[in-house]
């Protein structure tokens, strides 16, 4: 690229030019953003403001621009420029709208505004255009490892588009638990009662497709690569490897039942106490006639169905969770009672849910076809009178009853079928390390129970997905609930999150096009969710790296390996570009080519500094640009205010944040930091993951600095804030402020 | 029938089903309780119709049939009007009602169940409700002594009632009847008979 040229534009409009001096702004932006254009217009998202800045950028070799007016979360369709790096002075969010019109306010207000364009035009000198790496390759092939009803619905989906499908399963046979079942709740009209379950299609189906190969018996050997360009080592049973190149691959590893012999109480060991799946089988060999009891072959005329047999409870060795199919599986269950055998058929449970479109009239058709439904907790199961007698209390009647059944159903939960916890590997090797003993003892038993790893990444942070809570396999809940914590792997049905076959198979088909997704982004080298498109990577000048292997370590993706002499490889399809990375690296070798170190610490340095005797202190925050910022926008447009002394500056990730920021900052004479990133902890906002948390636990640290500066720790301040909270962040801004009159100005002002 | 209810088991709720009349939505009772909460009488019932119905299906037969719960509906049809899932609630307390008449069980001195009857007798003579009458009846239920007492409370409310020609002391000897009163009669007759078969093919 050429020299860099500076253009900035000041927008006039929208009331920007009643209020401010804009040939003041203009003047800042030419004297100390040393801009080489500067013009103003008086309404810059028209098409002729547009064509003033396309023009400058076609003819006066202007490929950096600064917009000077509102957020940069407003008119991006019109000021999308190609070619050229792009940055805002949020003029009107940031200082218009969240300032008083009256003329006391007008001195402030207006260096408010000047420090702002001072802020874009210091950033833009240090930003590049990102272009991609161009590492990756286009690979329209799928790995789908699974073969039960999510994963044969990934693979047909998948064949659908074009792309090609290498589906792992690990049985003998396709189907999975599905296949197993007699019936399934339908997909459509919950008052037609249980259908068939459409297995034997669905494999009919794969077998006649060509774009699906698969391999049966088998498993992931090794995995390594990135989106576009994974390759993949599938073991059969026999001895054999296979290997493929595939550009994204689906987990869809669905569930195992919950380990009934856990629950003496309610009968397990008895030959007629059963779970689901074993019902299943038993209709399944009833092929319609009427189901018969294991121990004895009698027909059945009465059956308990115990719900939550083993969940949603704290009792060690219980799920605390619901498993969210089983009252609607228990309830199709019944139905076969009462159509196969004219059985009593009486559902026990705490709290009936069955959701999904269909459930409530399949509960309605369960109830015309005349299953019992009873709320009662049952306390045991036991062998009597040749039967089995179910103790329950009756919470409508309140009383400790018994009913007599030929056969209990346990309704036992989902158990994710997940890989290891990759990250005890890693865990055990620093308490080894750290010499902690005790730890390791504790670790090396995890891992000894541990499943086996199910898709062998040759990855530095371990061989799996990360799980969240209970083996589940760790995803953005809320906004992005396939992508999990490894770019280009898709986690679809149980494996995620209970649920039930309906749900596994949207579950499927999301995380299938997901999937394509991923392999067509990998190809023009841009980022996943949620910087999607994003083209620029994490790069390191290698002559200044330590080997320290915090970047490697901190990715919440694992998207950086190392290479033999500990240096870091990152992956750029792995990235999700949140700057973790750049966060944490001590000597501060990591960039990206449009935010790096300097772009923002550049930008701190830029606002111009009262001294200590103006009465004017200066806070920096550091808004995490997916919740924080656009939480600051909406409040300004709510008409919320807060003080003039606070300067933001939107960051990729709170996890982005160096620790240089703020020694600079408060070495340059601010009174405040605040630093504002999304919920942290299980129950997670943050859109990178761990970034709050990493960010968190750097700020914890940052008291050292503050000590040996001689300054308060009330100087820096880390919240954890959501994008609602429009009235609570300007209060925090004015709390700082008000703190900082109360402790003083900062004495580092030169 | 069978007398030898099993808990929980579907004897009682079939019994319902075939004898009672909209019985078969018994089944449909989601518990949800919200007619129990929209009651008037819900602190005047033994067990409210949600129990009633979970009563029933946990097979207690005989505390079912012999309550005097469903003999306090009121009829104002709140519990209709709120169930979500339309169970035409009233009728089937009042079918219980008759049920339990039907077989005997209605406990003594059931107040509803003397009115119920005092009622019929009434109305079934003529065909038209002899009002004087049944009000001296209800004021003479308990006895001679309560019947004086209040009949004297209530001296204004009739004299006024008279007044007004809202109350003929002369229907006192025998009243008023419909034109056709035998062949009201023959039309009782007859529908007892049909209830009658009804109750047999059912039992």
């Amino acid at each position: 690229m050429s020299e860099k040229k500076i253009g900035a534009y000041v927008c006039s409009g929208c009331g920007i030019g009643d209020r401010l001096d804009v040939n003041q702004l203009v003047n800042t932006a030419k004297r100390d953003g040393k801009a080489n254009e500067v013009k103003d217009h008086p309404f810059l998202c028209s098409a002729e403001g547009v064509k003033l800045i396309q023009d400058d950028i076609d003819n006066n070799g202007v490929n950096r621009v600064v917009i000077v007016g509102c957020s940069r979360r407003a008119k991006t369709e019109a000021f999308s420029f190609e070619n050229v790096a792009i940055t805002r002075a949020n003029i009107r969010e940031g200082v218009l709208w969240v300032r008083p019109d009256a003329p006391e306010h007008a001195e402030t207000t207006q260096e408010m505004a000047d420090d702002y364009v001072r802020m874009a035009c210091a950033e833009i000198k240090y930003m590049g255009i990102p272009s991609g790496s161009g590492e990756q390759d286009l690979t329209r092939h799928l790995l789908v490892v699974g073969g039960g009803i999510s994963g044969m619905t990934a693979a047909i989906e998948a064949s659908k588009t074009g792309y090609k499908v290498e589906l792992v399963e690990k049985s003998g046979e396709l189907g999975g638990m599905v296949g197993k079942m007699y019936k399934r709740v339908p997909t459509k009209n919950g008052l037609q009662g249980p259908v068939d379950t459409g297995i034997a299609a669905m494999v009919a189906a794969i077998e006649a497709d060509a774009n699906i190969t698969v391999h049966l018996n088998s498993t992931v050997s090794k995995t390594e690569g990135a989106p576009g360009r994974f390759d993949v080592e599938i073991a059969t049973e026999s001895g054999s490897t296979n290997n493929v190149r595939v550009g994204a691959i689906v987990q869809a590893t669905g569930f195992k039942p919950y380990d009934m012999s856990q629950l003496p109480e309610l009968g397990a060991g008895n030959a007629d106490v059963v779970d689901q799946m074993g019902f299943e089988a038993l209709a399944k060999a009833a092929a319609g006639g009427a189901i018969k009891r294991p121990s004895d072959g009698k027909e059945v005329k009465s059956v308990a169905f115990v719900q939550c047999a083993g969940q949603r409870s704290d009792k060690p060795g219980h799920l605390n969770y619901c498993s969210g199919h089983c009252c609607t599986t228990s309830i199709k269950q019944a139905m076969y009672l009462r159509e196969q055998n004219d059985a009593t058929a009486v559902v026990l449970f705490d709290d009936l849910r069955t959701p999904g479109a269909t459930g409530e009239d399949f509960y309605r058709c369960g109830q015309e076809k005349g299953v019992t439904f009873s709320k009662g907790q049952v306390s045991g199961v036991a062998a009597a009178n040749g039967g089995l007698e179910v103790k329950f209390k009756d919470l409508i009647l309140n009383e400790e009853t018994a009913m007599e059944a030929d056969l209990v159903v346990l309704a036992t939960g989902m158990v994710a079928n997940s890989g290891p916890n990759p990250y005890l590997a890693l865990d055990l090797e620093a308490a080894k390390a750290a010499e902690d003993t005790a730890q390791v003892a504790v670790l090396e038993k995890q891992i000894e129970v541990a499943p086996p790893s199910i898709l062998n990444l040759q990855y530095r942070q371990g061989t799996d997905l990360p799980h969240l809570k209970h083996g589940f396999n760790d995803s953005h809940f809320i906004c992005f609930p396939y992508e999990t914590r490894r770019t280009g792997i898709y986690a679809a049905g149980p494996v995620r999150r209970p649920m039930d076959a309906h749900q596994a198979v949207e579950d499927a088909t999301g995380a299938t096009l997901k999937a394509i997704q991923a392999c067509e982004n990998a190809a023009l080298g841009r980022a996943a969710h949620p910087r999607s498109g994003d083209l620029s990577y994490p790069s390191f000048r290698k002559e200044g790296c330590t080997q320290c292997k915090r970047c490697t370590v901190e990715c919440p993706f694992g998207a950086i390996n190392e290479d033999e002499k500990g240096y870091p490889q990152y992956n750029e399809g792995r990235c999700r570009r949140c700057g973790t990375c750049m966060g944490a690296c001590p000597v501060r070798v990591i960039s990206f080519e449009n935010y790096s170190v300097e772009t923002v610490g550049q930008q701190l340095k830029a606002v111009d500094m009262p001294d200590e005797f103006s009465e004017k202190p200066r806070i920096l925050v550091l808004a995490c640009e997916n919740d924080a910022y656009p939480a600051l926008d909406m409040a300004a447009a709510k008409g919320n205010t807060y003080n003039p002394w606070t300067r933001i500056i939107p960051v990729r990730c709170l996890g982005s944040t160096n620790t240089i920021w703020i020694t600079d900052a408060l070495n340059s004479g601010y009174d405040g930091v605040i630093l504002l990133g999304c919920q942290k902890g299980d129950n997670y906002q943050c859109h990178f993951v761990k970034g709050s948390e990493i960010a968190h636990i750097r700020m914890s640290k940052i008291d050292d600095t503050l000590k040996s500066l001689n300054l308060e720790q009330e100087r820096v301040q880390t919240y954890e804030v959501s994008i609602a909270d429009i009235d609570r962040i300007p209060q925090i801004l004015d709390d700082m402020a008000s703190t900082i009159e109360k402790i003083g100005m900062s004495p580092f002002k030169f | 029938m069978s007398n030898q209810i099993e808990k929980y088991r579907r004897s009682f709720l079939s019994e319902v089903e075939a004898n009672v009349e909209e019985g078969d939505m018994v089944k449909m009772c989601m518990q949800c309780g919200v007619c129990s909460g929209s009651c008037p009488m819900q602190n005047h019932w033994e067990h409210p119709p949600q129990e009633i119905f979970m009563m029933i299906r946990a097979g207690k037969r005989e505390e079912v049939l012999s309550s005097s719960s469903m003999w306090m509906c009121t009829s104002c049809y709140n519990c209709i009007a709120r169930c979500p899932r339309g169970l035409p609630i009233t009728h089937i307390m009042h079918g219980l009602a008759t049920y339990a008449k039907r077989l005997g069980l209605v406990p003594k001195e059931q107040p509803t169940a003397k009115f119920g009857q005092m009622f019929w007798d009434n109305l079934s003579k003529k065909g038209r409700v002899n009002e004087l009458k049944l009000g001296l009846a209800l004021y003479f239920m308990n006895g001679i002594g309560p019947g004086i007492k209040k009949s004297l409370e209530m001296q204004d409310v009739g004299m006024g009632m008279m007044k007004t020609g809202r109350m003929n002391p002369m229907e006192i000897l025998g009243g008023h009847s419909i034109k056709d009163t035998a062949g009201f009669s023959k039309m009782l007759a007859k529908a007892f008979e049909i209830e009658e078969g009804n109750i047999k093919n059912n039992g």
